[in-house]
């Protein structure tokens, strides 16, 4: 494996081992601000017991996240030092404010973890919004440096120098906004949908139907209210794309011959050799009308992008296909539960509707490492698009196939961890969360 | 602004140091302690921290970041040249944030606590051990920007014995900071006067160890003894340092608790002061002697600005609420470890 190659895979890695891990650390303190407000509201302790038990997941998944986020925070520079030497100081800003909100999270954590019965216990209950509000703010910070690399902004890039940089325009550049409200749904579906999953699959083999139904019902509406949301987020995307990055639009359509009337490309196996798509459903003017809100208008294809600045087609076009389809099967089953919850309530004790989420529980974190891998790979050959070539950025170290591998080795290994201890969660909950004797003397 | 900057780097690695390093200190400690004693002692400590334990972390996310946005060459050269100590530093911390969590929150306690304690104590040493490798070979002129073979520029750069030293001094001091810390976590009068023996011994180690970086800057042509006490500042600090330790001892001896943290973190921000204070502004000392300094090494105007706005406004909200939280948790450890089960 050569040295670009293992840099680029390690960094890919780290990304979708730490995306995972901080959507799930984002996410769940909603759901658990939500469950503790109905315990205090009501007194109803199967609310207190699930927050507490939801709790014990956030500070597992906040302390991977965190360590996987410093790690990334070091391989920026380890894997490529020219990128961060001059994107540095550029798009630095949003890092050091997430610094601060990253700073606040843990406080606040600290506070929610070891406050019960400590403090106010609405003081406590708001110690548990912070953790959720901080935690988007990072998120949200987060990918405005990523949406920079997509779009370069607040800077004059002449003869090879970065000059007149301006970090507040690189903070808000023309991705930020798409990419943060798009990012932040799939956050809340996907973390959504894999807890509301794995608390179905318990209401399905009766263990805590109780305990369980009540968690459910909370993960499953935020999964569906954001998976209903989400289209109207990726359109918005899209436009961006299209309008930013005809490239990438390009080669997630496999849209290889600029046109008028560009058809929009269902499935199919790209041909990058032959430049045609096989096996596609293509939906004349569909294509124009999603990137340009017109039927008739020209999209850009890849033959106006020189060769040498031309992205792979075949995984961002599968990527994108995958990404959608899940978010429309997502789209499709939260109809199916707003439904149920309007109007037809006996379906919500139905085991189909039970296996159906079921089965939904890795959908969101597919549809978001396709997503990620759409706007990342898509992006190439660049790091800062139009401005530096990924290979032009890479760390002059030889052996950067060894660190790869070691981190292969550590982040399969922490998965499996946190897989067992969740599983060991789960297992314990009879004992722990749902004994309601023992409750009462808590 | 760029010393607003500068100040709340020197702050961030110092806290770090500081706080950071007591609960390396904690692993450091259940890495030298009999298996009769270990538990207690985990358990005092694992109480003291646990609330406070992400956040101490902050403060190093919050040092790389203002050396990536603010001194983008500083952290470039860093990344490269120091490549190796950097990566194994970061697999302890892996290693050490999620064991430390993991053995806290897995629902059932049985063998695999073993398999967390473990990998937590010895990840504990790593960590800190590289902290201080990475620290020596930023300064000793080590790092030969014109190196062209892989060892000369990836290995030999931190390889030495002035660094392995100076790794071994870091540990002895982290679990010194932690045994000091202990004494006033203790539940009974039996932890106590084994956190004080602890104190001790850490202190005879720390000593031992700080001899030995001489005696590594004397074998490596690094002229140590010229930079620390060769300006008054230097002199003045390890000369307070010292005398401290007196205050300590018989601050420990009669029983008090407050007192002894505050002398060990003086003592330790005296000993990083005596060797700031002789290299700034320069921050890595190379081979030819173009050094990169935190003055002329910087990122244009308006990113430090920006930079310094965010650290300012970021403290507005950080620092009460750290304080509280502090606040709120000292001293009732007890009340601690039976409220998060």
């Amino acid at each position: 494996m050569d040295d670009f190659l293992a840099a680029r895979s390690q960094m890919a890695l780290s990304l979708g081992f730490h995306i995972i891990f901080s959507c799930i650390g984002m996410v769940m303190p909603f759901f658990m601000a939500v469950s503790h407000f109905q315990w205090l509201r009501s007194g109803d302790v199967a609310y207190k017991n699930l927050t507490k038990a939801w709790s014990k997941g956030v500070a597992i998944f906040f302390a991977t996240g965190a360590v996987s986020g410093t790690v990334l925070s070091f391989e920026l520079g380890l894997l490529w030092p020219k990128f961060m030497e001059h994107a540095g100081p550029i798009f630095g800003m949003p890092f050091s404010l997430e610094g601060t909100a990253f700073f606040i999270e843990a406080i606040a954590l600290g506070f929610f973890l070891y406050g019960w019965g400590r403090f106010h216990p609405w003081f406590h209950w708001f110690t548990g919004v912070v953790v959720g509000i901080s935690g988007l703010a990072s998120g949200i910070l987060v990918v405005a440096a990523n949406a920079w690399m997509n779009s370069p902004a607040g800077f004059d890039f002449v003869n090879g120098q970065y000059l007149n940089i301006d970090p507040i325009r690189a903070m808000f550049n023309d991705a930020w906004l798409s990419q943060a409200i798009h990012m932040s749904l799939a956050a809340f579906a996907a973390t959504g949908f894999a807890v509301a999953g794995v608390h179905a699959l318990m209401i399905l083999k009766r263990r805590n139907v109780q305990f369980h139904t009540r968690a459910f019902q909370i993960a499953a509406l935020f999964a569906a209210v954001a998976a209903v949301l989400q289209p109207l987020s990726g359109d918005f995307s899209a436009k961006d794309v299209a309008r930013r990055q005809p490239a990438k639009l390009a080669a997630m359509e496999a849209h290889f011959y600029t046109e008028k009337r560009a058809s929009l490309v269902l499935g199919g196996l790209p041909d990058e050799q032959g430049k045609k798509v096989d096996y596609a459903i293509k939906i004349p003017g569909m294509l124009s009308f999603l990137a340009h809100g017109n039927f008739e208008q020209e999209v850009t294809g890849l033959d106006q992008i020189p060769v040498a600045d031309q992205p792979p087609v075949l995984v961002p076009h599968v990527a994108f296909q995958l990404m959608v389809g899940l978010g429309m099967a997502m789209v499709a089953l939260s109809i199916l539960y707003f439904i149920a919850i309007w109007r037809k309530k006996r379906w919500l004790r139905s085991e189909w509707l039970l296996k159906l989420f079921v089965a939904a529980t890795p959908a969101g974190f597919l549809a978001v490492e396709a997503g990620w891998t759409v706007t990342e790979v898509g992006r190439q050959p660049w790091i800062i698009n139009g401005v530096m070539r990924t290979a032009d950025a890479v760390t002059p170290m030889p052996g950067i196939a060894y660190s790869f591998y070691l981190f292969s080795a550590v982040y399969v290994s922490l998965s499996v961890v946190v897989i067992f201890l969740l599983y060991r969660q789960i297992k314990m909950v009879p004992e722990l969360y749902d004994q309601p004797a023992q409750l009462a003397a808590a | 602004m760029q010393y607003v900057v500068i100040t709340y780097l020197c702050l961030a690695i110092l806290l770090y140091l500081l706080l950071g390093g007591a609960d390396f200190g904690a692993g450091i400690m259940e890495l030298f302690t009999s298996s009769k004693n270990r538990s207690a002692a985990r358990q005092t400590m694992s109480h003291a921290i646990g609330p406070i334990w992400e956040a101490n972390h902050m403060w190093l996310i919050i040092a790389v970041v203002i050396l990536f946005v603010g001194f983008p060459r500083i952290y470039s050269v860093m990344s490269v040249y120091l490549h190796i100590p950097l990566l194994i530093m970061l697999m302890g911390i892996i290693a050490r944030g999620t064991a430390f969590v993991f053995r806290h929150y897995d629902a059932v306690k049985d063998r695999m606590q073993q398999l967390y304690n473990r990998i937590f104590a010895l990840s504990s040493a790593v960590t800190p051990f590289f902290l201080g490798v990475i620290a020596a070979s930023v300064v000793a002129g080590t790092i030969d920007l014109q190196a062209s073979d892989f060892l000369s520029a990836y290995v030999f750069s931190w390889l030495h014995w002035f660094s392995v030293a100076v790794g071994v001094f870091t540990v002895a001091l982290c679990g010194y900071l932690a045994s000091v810390y202990s004494i006033g976590e203790a539940h009974n009068e039996a932890d106590k006067r084994y956190f004080i023996r602890k104190t001790r011994t850490m202190t005879v180690l720390a000593f031992a160890a700080g001899g030995l970086v001489f005696l590594a800057a004397e074998m490596e042509g690094i002229p140590l003894w010229q930079w620390i006490f060769g300006n008054v500042v230097g002199t003045a600090a390890v000369v307070l340092a010292t005398i401290s330790l007196g205050a300590m001892a018989y601050a420990v001896g009669r029983g008090w608790t407050v007192l002894p943290r505050l002398l060990a973190g003086f003592q330790v921000t005296m000993i990083l002061l005596a060797i700031g204070y002789r290299h700034f502004p320069d921050f890595i000392v190379v081979q030819n002697g173009a050094n990169l300094s935190l003055l002329k090494d910087q990122a244009p105007a308006a990113t430090i600005d920006a930079l310094g706005w965010a650290l300012l406004l970021g403290s507005i909200f950080i620092l009460p609420a750290l304080y509280y939280l502090y606040y709120s948790f000292q001293h009732q450890a007890e009340e601690v470890a039976e409220a998060a089960h």
